[in-house]
């Protein structure tokens, strides 16, 4: 059994990203900003699975709140054995193209907030020489386009610092997952016509986790993105910046 | 923010009719208010898993609700089998949860591809109803999102109006989010089957009457194809749970575990000269031959309950202009004359359905529009072709003569004429309708067509 952080639980990618782990009989905490979603999450998953389910509630734009959410989660776990990211927005893409305020808000839920709280958990677990951290970014990472790069960049951002957690914290016994997720059949992508290789969230989640328990370092999933990505990053830029894509 | 819609061409299961709607796929609770409130659509209407045949779950030009994403069990009582769970929730779900653990849906459709909202919604029957009525008994509260925003509960005692109004409400009285359910408790995944073969309509109906009370389950199919001395021949199959020492001795540590089956799919829509008089009646006699009489046959619940769903997309077996199928129930009283009627019609003008099924149905669970009453139903596929409507008029007519009424999670196109003839508590039901929804925010093409909704929009 081990003791596995979800932030972010109520996104469907995170839920059943906790359903796989309680699969398994592992004993989660999930975290996210919306009580009464929390609290029907966590529910499902004490009935389906007779998991052990803790919750509480966490929002990744107020750093300062952080470590005293981690001293909670450790308190309630009683030790933890992994931490995995997933919390992240796309709401307010817009206006960040124009609004200061809004391109910081969009970089504080997606990469700020993963940065502080997996800096707890990084000096926690190094301590214990063991452990693993896991976070979902995104392919939008990968390289910076004009329809998305507010949120490109941050999740871009996310991705190098899990690298160098990695980088970190393989000689102290501890696995760091990036995960890069293509399109997911979810309300960031509902209403957008045909977007390519799109997967269902459980999918994702079953890829995704998969990927963790193998101990990977960076897993695109659906698995397909990974040549999606070599392509679109092989473009040269005199070329990509003209595309529309 | 503004929630996420998408346009597309929606059927109900039968294919026809079709119809341009503007689909939201709330993933929170809070989502499904907002849609209400900031969708930018004059009217809205709630969409389980698009099972219901006809246009019960489509609105032209209007929203609709997928509320396949709320989906969670929200408590379970090990002791009593109660259920509280979202309405999005799938009777698939629901079997691969609790069977394991010693419970099964009390009513169950025949598919498991739908979901517990819809199936209150449609108060659908199953093999038991002659024993135990449609799910809504089972029903033990509802929490619905109404119009005006607010949540409330309603149950046999609390909101009894509004309880008795979304039995069987069609999804037009509040958007169920919360659906409190009794399941029932078995000791295995199996069930065993008794087969009897009936000679003619006579012998069918009789079977029925002296057999169906030591049942739980019962069904039987219908040859609509043969005439003469063999007119209304039939195999019914007699059903009850299985328990552990009906299993053989190897099965019995693990009850609930059933063979797998592999899923077939129809590919591709069959060309329309595939189901034809001929063919039909070459299927039949497949069937009837193929189905002695047996007693204390072990079947999976899958076969048993099921035997569609693991043929994925049969729906395409009609052809591309899609299939409507015709329900109705017949009181007792002159029902036996009747359902000889509607079978010798549709014989005389050729118009042979691919699947019939039979049952007797016992008392109604209170649903002011809900379908089921004391009496005989049958249930009639037919292929979209032209002249169909015109026999179906006559066989409504028939319908109408015996005092019975259609069924509307299946029918695509019975006159407004007609519904308000059949449905004698719709008076009732509009009270309540008028109370929860005055401005009539919650509609469908079903709603429509049958003028359901006083001033319909």
């Amino acid at each position: 059994m081990r003791r596995v952080l979800i932030v972010g639980a109520t996104s469907p990618l995170a839920r059943y990203m906790a359903h796989e782990f309680a699969k398994q009989g592992d004993a989660l905490f999930l975290a996210a900003r919306d009580e009464d979603e929390l609290e029907r999450v966590a529910s499902d998953m004490r009935i389906r699975f007779g998991a052990t389910v803790h919750t509480g509630l966490f929002d990744a734009a107020a750093i300062e709140t952080h470590e005293a959410f981690w001293q909670q989660v450790l308190q309630a776990m009683d030790g933890l054995d992994g931490v995995v990211w997933v919390a992240g927005s796309m709401d307010g893409l817009e206006e960040a193209f124009r609004d200061p305020r809004a391109v910081r808000r969009l970089i504080d839920v997606n990469f700020t907030g993963a940065a502080s709280l997996l800096t707890l958990a990084a000096c926690y677990f190094e301590q214990q020489g063991s452990g693993f951290i896991a976070g979902v970014s995104s392919v939008a990472g990968d390289r910076g386009r004009g329809q998305n790069y507010p949120y490109g960049a941050a999740k871009g951002g996310l991705s190098l610092f899990l690298q160098g957690l990695r980088n970190r914290l393989s000689k102290k016994g501890v696995q760091v997952t990036t995960i890069k997720p293509g399109f997911i059949d979810t309300r960031m992508t509902w209403g957008r016509d045909k977007l390519p290789f799109l997967a269902s969230p459980q999918r994702v989640a079953q890829e995704s986790v998969q990927a963790i328990l193998r101990g990977k370092d960076i897993a695109y999933v659906p698995a397909v993105w990974w040549l999606v990505m070599l392509v679109i990053r092989a473009i040269p830029e005199r070329v990509f910046k003209r595309m529309n894509i | 923010m503004k929630p996420s819609v998408q346009q597309r061409e929606t059927t109900g299961w039968g294919r026809y009719p079709r119809a341009l709607c503007y689909l939201f796929r709330p993933e929170r609770v809070r989502e499904v208010a907002e849609v209400l409130q900031h969708g930018g659509m004059s009217s809205y209407l709630p969409r389980g898993l698009g099972r219901a045949y006809g246009d019960a779950a489509l609105n032209s030009e209007q929203g609709v609700l997928l509320m396949e994403r709320l989906d969670r069990y929200l408590a379970f009582d090990t002791e009593t089998g109660l259920l509280r769970c979202e309405g999005g929730v799938a009777l698939a779900d629901i079997i691969a949860t609790f069977l394991p653990r010693g419970w099964f849906l009390p009513v169950t459709p025949g598919t498991k591809f739908c979901t517990v909202g819809a199936c209150v919604a449609c108060d659908v029957h199953g093999k038991n109803h002659h024993h135990d009525g449609s799910i809504g008994n089972f029903v033990r509260s509802l929490t619905l999102l109404l119009p005006n925003g607010e949540t409330v509960r309603c149950s046999r005692e609390q909101n009894a109006d509004l309880f008795y109004a979304t039995i069987g409400g069609m999804g037009l009285t509040g958007i169920i989010l919360e659906v409190e359910l009794q399941l029932r408790r078995v000791e295995t995944a199996w069930i065993v089957v008794d087969y009897v073969r009936t000679r003619d309509l006579d012998e069918t109906l009789r079977t029925f009457h002296e057999r169906d009370a030591n049942y739980l389950y019962s069904v039987a199919w219908l040859d609509c194809v043969a005439q003469g001395r063999g007119f209304g021949r039939g195999v019914l199959m007699f059903g009850r749970h299985a328990v552990t020492d009906d299993l053989p001795p190897a099965r019995r540590p693990n009850p609930f575990v059933i063979p797998r089956k592999r899923d077939k799919s129809v590919p591709f829509d069959l060309p329309e000269f595939v189901l034809n008089p001929l063919s039909l009646q070459a299927f039949n006699n497949l069937y009837y031959a193929t189905h002695p009489a047996r007693e204390g046959i072990l079947v999976d619940y899958n076969t048993y309950f099921y035997p569609l769903d693991s043929i994925l997309q049969w729906n395409r077996a009609y052809g591309k202009r899609g299939f409507v199928q015709w329900q109705c129930v017949l009181p007792y009283e002159n029902g036996v004359k009747s359902l000889d009627d509607i079978l010798r019609t549709a014989q005389q003008r050729r118009t042979y359905p691919f699947l019939s099924v039979l049952k007797r149905m016992g008392e109604s669970s209170g649903g002011m529009l809900s379908f089921p009453m004391p009496g005989y139903t049958i249930a009639l596929d037919f292929p979209v072709r032209r002249g169909l409507f015109e026999v179906l008029n006559e066989l409504d007519a028939i319908v109408l003569e015996a005092g019975g009424r259609l069924y509307l999670a299946k029918d695509a196109r019975m006159s407004a004429e007609t519904f308000h003839a059949t449905y004698a508590l719709l008076p009732r039901w509009r009270e309540v309708k008028a109370q929860v929804d005055p401005q009539g925010l919650l509609q469908s093409d079903l709603a429509r067509r049958l003028q359901i909704v006083e001033g319909g929009k």
